[in-house]
């Protein structure tokens, strides 16, 4: 029996644009979970929420989705800042983030998922744009559009990131509130200003995840469940905060996700998001690059 | 001369690149009163941690009571006989104060082969502690309602009602009025009457002078000093390390 | 009152309620209120590892499913051994299938209280989160092996004809499984209550306040843990097992649904997590509303009603409802466990 080396490859490079779109979908969690210790399940709800908005403006206007995403940015930043305050005031503040604090965020992951389904039902939407059918081909292996745009969308986003958070001084504030809030206080910036700045942030990108997300995939309400195991293996597999593990973590699961779903069938992809977490939870809760 | 209670041999711990301990021998003779003392940051709780199990050494041994304890878990520990206190007061919040004490009585003391307390054997016992820490009027009280002074108390009755041989106090003095650092001294010694082996790890020197039967210095994880409190405080090592 | 007292006591409410139902003379009452006890044996489950020791499982779904698949895969287990089994072992299983509910359930439990050792094994010694992330993931891993096991019916579902007699009494199947829920509510409230009161409960307590200092002082806490996220599971299991006879045609989608695993979190947070009456309460009061929005609204309504209720107490009323009593009746000093002194031994 030949090896089917064309297809190997095939899924290897699906796997490497799909591994660019779960960074950008991560990235988010990565700040609030890894950075500041915040465990927001209900990030994938977010991003859920940007996918239907990119959907409605799209449909009713024509407009790009990514273009959306950048014009909804600050929306979504305020959102990101009022949940901070209330997670502050009601749960950080009174030491009671452990119970009631996840209880919170669960609670606004699933009423987010019932309005939406009362507001839009159950049906699968999707958007248009020029680029969503073409497909670039290179001998034998194919590069979809649909793919490509949010793998490069998703870099840019990372890099910029990346560059915000080691060299310009809230970025640094925002890296130092995770390891010494006392250093941070030496650097006169206030502790609960940062750490909401850097939730508004990482909610900001869900408005950005959610455009790619409905790009390359039609989204319903309850697909955003489907994310949760998978942002939280690839940012507790990148170091719990690192943006360049969380990338290096992206495109492993992408990767072995298109792989099995090549070879093993799409049903069980979701499965090995979580056992990847399960087995890394277990093995080694550091993650792949450590701290 | 018999063995002694605590045994540390060349006991070692680092933090990444950060050397918390290095190399730390130190023996406690049974029924002794011993106080540890060191700048911040010289490695004093990084050693009760890795004395009680919370934190695991990389190097070295500990013996205890003539058992080696590297490897066992900390309530394995305290079920050998080694009771702490925390260096902030890290009372049960949602039990009350009578009931705190109740969880060493039922956790550690009844779970040795040779005792098994009835119901009221304990709830005497809990008021034992109680009075002998002078907390029994706030018996049901939460710990929230606890003053300062009364939380450090409560958190030695805690340690004391696991029924030890040796007892950690890891700063139980610090943010106290002067009376109160002396009400607390004269427990610990109380404490000691009774047989029991106390280490006291402090920064307020007129506690650690008044308490000490023997006095160890650690700077930067190293042990620089160890002897007659009076003579060690004079070394001029340890004033370097205290002045300079 | 003693362990045994209560379960009697609690015994004679629940038969009084039985006879309530049968006055009603109406079947609707048995669909609807299996449904509430149902939730009251989950959110009871729930309480012992989330409100007891402090450790969130968003996966209560999982659990559920796998009681209720544990029974669908005995359920059709006669028909796998008469294909493939020796015919002597085939009597065998002939003689011993079908299975009664009661037996079901006490599997259905073992297999959910095995997993939930597994996973608290698993994650158990990370910090408390991870375990919460890992319950979310345990979920799906299970929802995707149920959908590839085309035994239990992949995902297709599997249809589980309801038998119009039952084995004992002269009464109506639906009638035979609230009966069941019914008991099965009674034993998890009195195993909560008993736990409560007992030295594991001060040890559960411990964990939830403070897991360093609960070391300190003796108490195993990983041991506790484990025994805390068994149990948890297994009443979870218990209460999924005769969920494919109520519902007839079980799929993976309505087994694993977010609805449970939202209600399990929900009814204790509203009730209050630190005593058996909390998730009772809660039970009951959401369960109730539920059923009578979803006929009256729609049930993505009730779903939302519940969503918002959990983010409303969570904030306003962290101690639930019986945080909010105590607080309008405030009672002399020490609050619960008073009258734990005559009866732990």
């Amino acid at each position: 029996m030949d090896f089917p080396f064309e297809l190997l490859l095939n899924a290897l490079i699906a796997g490497l644009l799909l591994g660019g779109f779960y960074a950008a979908v991560t990235v988010g969690i990565s700040i609030s979970f890894g950075i500041l210790d915040i465990v927001n399940i209900a990030h994938p709800a977010f991003i859920i929420l940007g996918s239907y908005i990119a959907y409605i403006v799209n449909q009713r206007l024509g407009l790009d989705p990514i273009l959306t995403a950048v014009i909804v940015l600050p929306v979504f930043y305020m959102l990101g800042s009022a949940v901070y305050q209330v997670y502050y005031l009601s749960f950080e503040k009174r030491g009671q983030e452990a119970l009631r604090g996840l209880a919170f965020f669960f609670g606004l992951l699933f009423v987010t998922e019932v309005l939406l389904i009362l507001v839009f039902g159950v049906d699968y939407r999707y958007v248009q744009a020029a680029y969503i059918e073409k497909t670039l081909r290179f001998g034998f292996f194919d590069l979809p559009l649909r793919m490509l745009v949010p793998f490069l969308v998703s870099a840019v986003l990372l890099a910029g990131l990346q560059i915000f958070l080691s060299k310009t001084f809230t970025g640094r504030a925002i890296m130092a509130v995770a390891q010494d809030q006392l250093a941070l206080s030496l650097m006169a910036a206030d502790p609960i200003r940062i750490k909401r700045i850097a939730f508004a942030i990482s909610i900001a990108t869900a408005a950005i995840a959610g455009a790619l997300l409905i790009i390359i995939q039609p989204v319903e309400p309850s697909v955003g469940r489907e994310y949760i195991g998978r942002v939280f293996a690839i940012c507790v597999l990148g170091g719990m905060g690192s943006l360049p593990g969380t990338v290096i973590a992206a495109l492993l699961l992408g990767i072995v996700e298109s792989i099995t779903s090549t070879f093993y069938g799409p049903s069980w992809a979701p499965a090995v998001a979580f056992g990847f977490l399960l087995l890394t939870l277990a093995v080694r809760p550091a993650g792949l690059l450590g701290r | 001369m018999t063995d002694p209670l605590l045994q540390v041999e060349n006991l070692g711990k680092r933090f990444g690149g950060f050397v918390a301990l290095d190399g730390i021998n130190l023996d406690v003779a049974n029924g002794e009163r011993l106080g540890l003392i060191g700048p911040n940051g010289s490695g004093k709780s990084t050693l009760v941690n890795c004395l009680c199990g919370t934190l695991h050494n990389e190097t070295g041994a500990v013996r205890f009571n003539g058992t080696p304890v590297n490897g066992l878990l900390a309530h394995q520990r305290t079920h050998l006989g080694m009771a702490r206190s925390f260096q902030l007061p890290r009372p049960f919040h949602t039990l009350t104060v009578a009931e705190n004490l109740r969880v060493p009585l039922l956790y550690t003391v009844n779970a040795r082969p040779d005792t098994s307390l009835s119901e009221s054997e304990i709830e005497d016992r809990c008021h034992e502690f109680l009075r002998l820490v002078s907390l029994e009027h706030k018996a049901r009280k939460m710990p929230r309602d606890l003053t300062q002074v009364e939380m450090r108390k409560l958190e030695l009755a805690r340690a004391m009602a696991a029924d030890p041989k040796l007892l950690i106090a890891d700063e139980s003095m610090a943010g106290l009025s002067q009376s109160e650092v002396k009400d607390i001294v004269a427990l610990l010694i109380r404490l000691n009457e009774r047989g029991i082996t106390i280490i006291l790890i402090e920064h307020i020197m007129s506690a650690v002078m008044s308490f000490s039967q023997r006095l160890v210095v650690l700077v930067s994880g190293k042990k620089i000093a160890d002897g007659n409190p009076d003579d060690v405080i004079r070394d001029p090592e340890v004033e370097r390390a205290y002045l300079g | 009152m003693r362990n045994w007292q209560f379960f009697l006591a609690a015994l004679a409410v629940s038969g009084l309620a039985y006879l309530g139902t049968r006055l009603i003379g109406n079947d609707y009452v048995y669909f609807a209120g299996y449904v509430v006890l149902q939730f009251v044996v989950l959110a009871t489950a729930w309480n012992i590892l989330g409100g007891y020791c402090g450790y969130v499982n968003f996966g209560s779904a999982a659990f559920f499913a796998i009681g209720a698949y544990s029974t669908v895969a005995l359920h059709k287990f006669p028909q796998l051994s008469a294909r493939y089994l020796p015919e002597t072992l085939n009597s065998v299983v002939e003689f011993i299938f079908p299975l009664s509910i009661p037996v079901m359930i006490v599997i259905g439990g073992a297999i959910a209280g095995l997993v939930g050792l597994g996973t608290g094994y698993l994650t158990l010694r990370l910090r408390g989160v991870f375990f919460a992330i890992a319950t979310l993931a345990l979920a799906v891993v299970l929802q995707t092996l149920i959908v590839n096991w085309d035994y239990v019916g992949g995902s297709r579902g599997a249809y589980i004809i309801r038998p119009n007699t039952t084995p004992y009494f002269d009464i109506n199947y639906i009638e035979y499984l609230f009966i069941i829920m019914l008991l099965l509510a009674v034993i998890a409230i009195t195993v909560a209550r008993s736990i409560e009161r007992s030295q594991l409960g001060y040890g559960f307590a411990t964990i939830r306040d403070d897991e360093l200092a609960a070391e300190a002082t003796g108490v195993p806490t990983l041991r506790l843990k484990l025994i805390a996220t068994t149990l948890s599971g297994a009443f979870m299991g218990m209460a999924g097992a005769p969920f494919p006879f109520y519902i007839g045609y079980l799929e993976p989608s309505s087994a694993f649904g977010l609805a449970y695993a939202v209600n399990a979190i929900a009814m204790p947070m509203i009730g209050g997590t630190t005593s058996w009456v909390g998730p009772l309460l809660g039970a009951i009061l959401l369960g109730t509303l539920q059923q009578v929005a979803s006929v009256t609204i729609s049930s993505a309504v009730s779903l939302l009603i519940v969503g918002l209720l959990l983010v409303f107490f969570v904030i306003i009323a962290p101690n639930g409802i019986i945080g909010l009593w105590q607080d309008y009746f405030p009672r002399k000093e020490a609050p619960a466990r008073e009258n734990s002194k005559a009866e732990a031994t």
